[in-house]
């Protein structure tokens, strides 16, 4: 029971990034435009995200707790972009 | 065909038959279908499959909303596009006004049509860079052309609501 109790606290301390994946369709200047509006980034920051998917294929945009990490990549998921979740290693 | 800012719209004038055909089809276009790769790109997962449980509860409580979502913003683009019902003279040039508290929808679904055509047809990335393939050729050339077109509108859309900001 300690042991189940001690894990749980751990998954929740454990971060979570906000992964986003390249994807040929999406416009650059697109996604560009949907960084700075889910994550309030200004322009040069959402930029070298969003050339950083172009060029290397996937970008870590947020890092946090895992609720918020999965509202990012409903937002996400609602501009149509590839997103995901996935635990810090 | 020529768009420009007009007041509180984007006006895309002298739209010929044929434009104006693809404009109207891009509610219809939005709908995954039958097709499985459509509905798999417009609905991703948000995670790596070895999160079950993630991924499970994420098909039956925010997917819904996302399908919502989505069809709320092809509704509304559908209701400009009853502007291009030229039912007096079939074959004239049409003007299509936007209005600019409907840009988003535009976006989202001019992005849902092309995503959905894009995984309907699995282009490749070479293909979706040709933007100079004649769209008389067969469908599938017909399908890269409106993914190419619809792309040039919503970068239009984005240069306005950029200058607009």
């Amino acid at each position: 029971m300690i042991q189940k109790q001690a894990a749980t606290k751990d998954e929740i301390q454990t971060p979570w990034n906000v992964v986003v994946h390249n994807d040929p369709v999406n416009l650059m200047s697109y996604v560009t435009m949907v960084f700075q509006r889910v994550f309030g980034y200004p322009r040069e920051r959402a930029e070298k995200h969003m050339l950083e998917v172009h060029h290397n294929g996937r970008s870590i945009l947020w890092s946090g707790l895992r609720e918020r990490a999965e509202l990012y990549v409903q937002q996400l998921h609602g501009y149509l972009l590839l997103a995901t979740i996935e635990k810090t290693t | 065909m020529e768009i420009c800012r007009q007041d509180q719209a984007l006006e895309i004038r002298e739209l010929d038959p044929f434009l104006a055909e693809l404009l109207r089809q891009v509610p219809e276009s939005a709908r995954p279908k039958d097709s499985a790769a459509a509905e798999e790109r417009l609905f991703s997962a948000p995670a790596a499959a070895e999160e079950r449980d993630l991924c499970a509860e994420w098909k039956v409580y925010v997917v819904p909303e996302l399908r919502r979502l989505f069809q709320s913003a092809t509704e509304t683009v559908q209701q400009d596009l009853e502007q291009l019902r030229c039912t007096d003279k079939p074959f004239a040039n049409c003007t299509l006004r936007i209005p600019l508290a409907h840009t988003d929808a535009w976006l989202n679904a001019l992005n849902q049509a092309r995503l959905a055509i894009a995984a309907s047809y699995q282009f490749s990335d070479h293909e979706l860079c040709d933007h100079y393939r004649s769209p008389l050729g067969n469908r599938r050339d017909l399908s890269l052309f409106q993914v190419n077109f619809y792309g040039f509108l919503q970068e239009f859309i984005l240069r306005e609501m950029e200058g607009n900001s």
